[in-house]
């Protein structure tokens, strides 16, 4: 009991740094972008209201846009014009800069009202028509929120793909501050690397952070105890508990079910790692990998029936992936190909896996593999990558590589036409893991 | 080195005496313990009743001394000299039984996180294996990994990560 009163002390002592604001700021650089980015002319929204506000709405929505790779926004200095609304609109305007699109609004506030009022247009200024145009509402706090989901619908409606602007990122920082103290960091941030916050800090390393399907836990992996255990937080209320407390065991790779009701994990309790799946309600274990040689990574297959999962039993220190079903606890290989497969998961279509691939005598890239034709292709050219995490609307992958004495995050559309990074000031910045959609 | 292999014999028949006792009782550590005097003085006949020499002390403190372990790439092999530093660390481990170790297994940064955090596991077993082959009991040793978590050297060099691939001993 004591020791139990001790560790939830911990625990809260641990959440009391859960709101401060990271100093590790990410700032997205792009590398590399598609070669005819679509031209959009994005006017300065009109603030009707007092004061400043928190946050730059049409800045936001600029870098959003641009970031993606697939835009290139007008600079504001061409413009010969600052229309807000519908009627201040002329299309030959916006056709003479080149410019195939056209978003325009403004923001207002009530003086009986705590909330903002956010509207905006888009037109096509080829085909001379609006396209959408909505009203969002919300408190200054959510203005960065909102931004997003303008730029999420613009996305959308010019690529037919949905936007994935208003998601959030986890990850890990770490700075060594003498070789024997380094400092660890969970961290949460908007997509885009704004809004950092720290999740829980501490002086033992933390692994491997995942989100539940509903985006409303996280599970990670701390040595807080002193040895590795999977760890639950809910981010609304910042409860968290501990998931497994086997000794002399590793706890570790812990991954939600699709459904939310199940975590994946990897535990070395019998002697060697091998996967356990838990009912999150009943806690029952079951063990689904039985090799002697290391089972890791499990990561769950869409219909939540067969895991995908890291092994070397088919040679030592030569991992490869494997597919097993939950009905049958049946393993079959998937790759074959370099020495090195790791860390794979399924893209939504169920056809294809993106994976750490490591070609005979060659770097460790982010890759995809197709399962129908076998193919493995590298999307990277960075050095030693890892972690891989895929956007919920699957069009880009985020992962750690190393670039000098640091890690630092990269990304790189599924297509490998578009590449950037966030990289960190000081420090160690690692294991992305991409929210689902936050809705 | 003839010495030596006088030493690794009497090793071997300690060892087989330690297996049997295993076999035939919950509590093999205990039973054995009068078996527990240092290796090197039960396989020399010549030294004085009981005590070692000078060569011998420094030779075995050298030995306990030694608590890091390396390992090649993607290796969990132990080398010969780790082999023969353990044989002495399992003599005292025996000698006594109250005595624990917290065996910590570390993984270069080569390779992705988790495979490195069974990795170091797998190379903290590898010691704690070859020490339980050596009379030892499971119940005295703990091991845990921290895969590529902390290194002991954060270089991107050779150098750094062969420093890096390592199991250290801790004793408590």
């Amino acid at each position: 009991m004591i020791m139990n009163k001790i560790k939830l002390l911990l625990a809260a002592a641990a959440l009391l740094v859960a709101q401060a604001v990271s100093s590790q700021q990410l700032v997205i650089q792009i590398t590399k972008g598609v070669d005819n980015p679509i031209p959009i002319a994005i006017v300065p929204f009109e603030w009707t209201g007092f004061g400043v506000l928190p946050e730059n709405i049409t800045s936001v929505v600029t870098n959003d846009l641009h970031n993606s790779g697939e835009f290139a926004p007008i600079p504001e200095k061409n413009m010969l014009g600052t229309p807000h609304q519908e009627k201040d609109v002329y299309f030959k305007d916006w056709r003479f800069l080149g410019s195939d699109y056209l978003l325009i609004g403004k923001i207002s506030k009530s003086a009986d009202s705590a909330l903002i009022q956010v509207q905006y247009e888009l037109f096509d200024v080829v085909g001379q028509k609006r396209m959408v145009g909505e009203v969002i509402s919300g408190t200054e706090k959510q203005l960065r929120d909102i931004s997003h989901q303008i730029s999420d619908v613009v996305y959308e409606k010019i690529l037919h793909v949905r936007g994935a602007f208003a998601t959030k990122i986890l990850y890990i920082t770490s700075q060594r501050l003498s070789p024997t103290v380094t400092h660890y960091q969970l961290n949460l941030a908007d997509a885009d690397g704004g809004r950092a916050q720290v999740l829980l800090d501490s002086k033992e390393p933390i692994m491997s952070p995942t989100w539940s399907p509903d985006a409303s836990q996280i599970a990670y992996v701390s040595f807080e105890s002193g040895r590795s255990q999977i760890y639950i937080q809910n981010l609304s209320t910042g409860a968290r508990e501990q998931l497994t407390n086997f000794q002399n065991s590793s706890n570790s790779g812990p991954s939600w079910s699709p459904d939310g009701t199940k975590m994946a994990m990897v535990l070395s309790k019998d002697g060697n790692q091998d996967i356990f799946v838990m009912n999150l309600r009943s806690r029952k274990l079951d063990k689904i990998t039985t090799s002697f040689a290391i089972d890791t990574e499990p990561s769950w297959m869409p219909g939540g029936k067969s895991l995908l999962y890291t092994s070397d039993q088919g040679g030592t220190f030569r991992p490869q992936i494997y597919q097993v079903s939950l009905e049958t606890n049946w393993s079959e290989r998937v790759t074959f190909d370099g020495t090195y497969n790791a860390k794979a998961s399924m893209l939504p279509d169920g056809k294809n896996i993106v994976l750490i691939h490591r070609a005979e005598a060659s770097d460790d890239h982010v890759s995809i593999m197709n399962l129908e034709r076998g193919t493995i292709s590298a999307l990277t050219d960075t050095s030693l990558d890892e972690s891989p995490t895929v956007a919920p609307n699957a069009r880009m992958v985020m992962y750690s590589s190393k670039e000098g004495d640091h890690s630092v995050l990269n990304a790189v559309s599924i297509n490998g036409r578009i590449k950037y990074k966030l990289p960190v000031k000081e420090g160690d910045v690692r294991e992305p893991a991409w929210s689902p959609f936050l809705d | 080195m003839k010495n030596y292999g006088f030493m690794k014999l009497g090793m071997v028949a300690a060892l087989s005496v330690m297996l049997v006792a295993c076999k035939s009782a919950d509590k093999p550590v205990e039973k054995a313990a009068p078996a527990a005097t240092p290796p090197a003085a039960a396989a020399k006949p010549a030294a004085p009743a009981g005590g070692l020499s000078a060569a011998e002390i420094a030779k075995r403190d050298a030995a306990l001394a030694k608590t890091k372990f390396y390992f090649e790439f993607d290796k969990s092999d132990l080398s010969q000299e780790d082999r023969d530093a353990l044989v002495y660390h399992a003599a005292q481990l025996k000698a006594n039984p109250n005595m624990h170790i917290r065996l910590e297994g570390h993984a270069d940064e080569r390779g992705t996180r988790e495979y490195n955090l069974a990795l170091g596991e797998r190379r903290s077993k590898s010691v704690s294996s070859y020490l339980q082959v050596q009379g030892v009991a499971a119940s005295q040793m703990e091991n845990i990994s921290y895969g590529e978590e902390r290194p002991a050297d954060p270089g991107k060099t050779e150098a750094a990560y062969s420093k890096n691939r390592r199991v250290e001993m801790i004793k408590k």
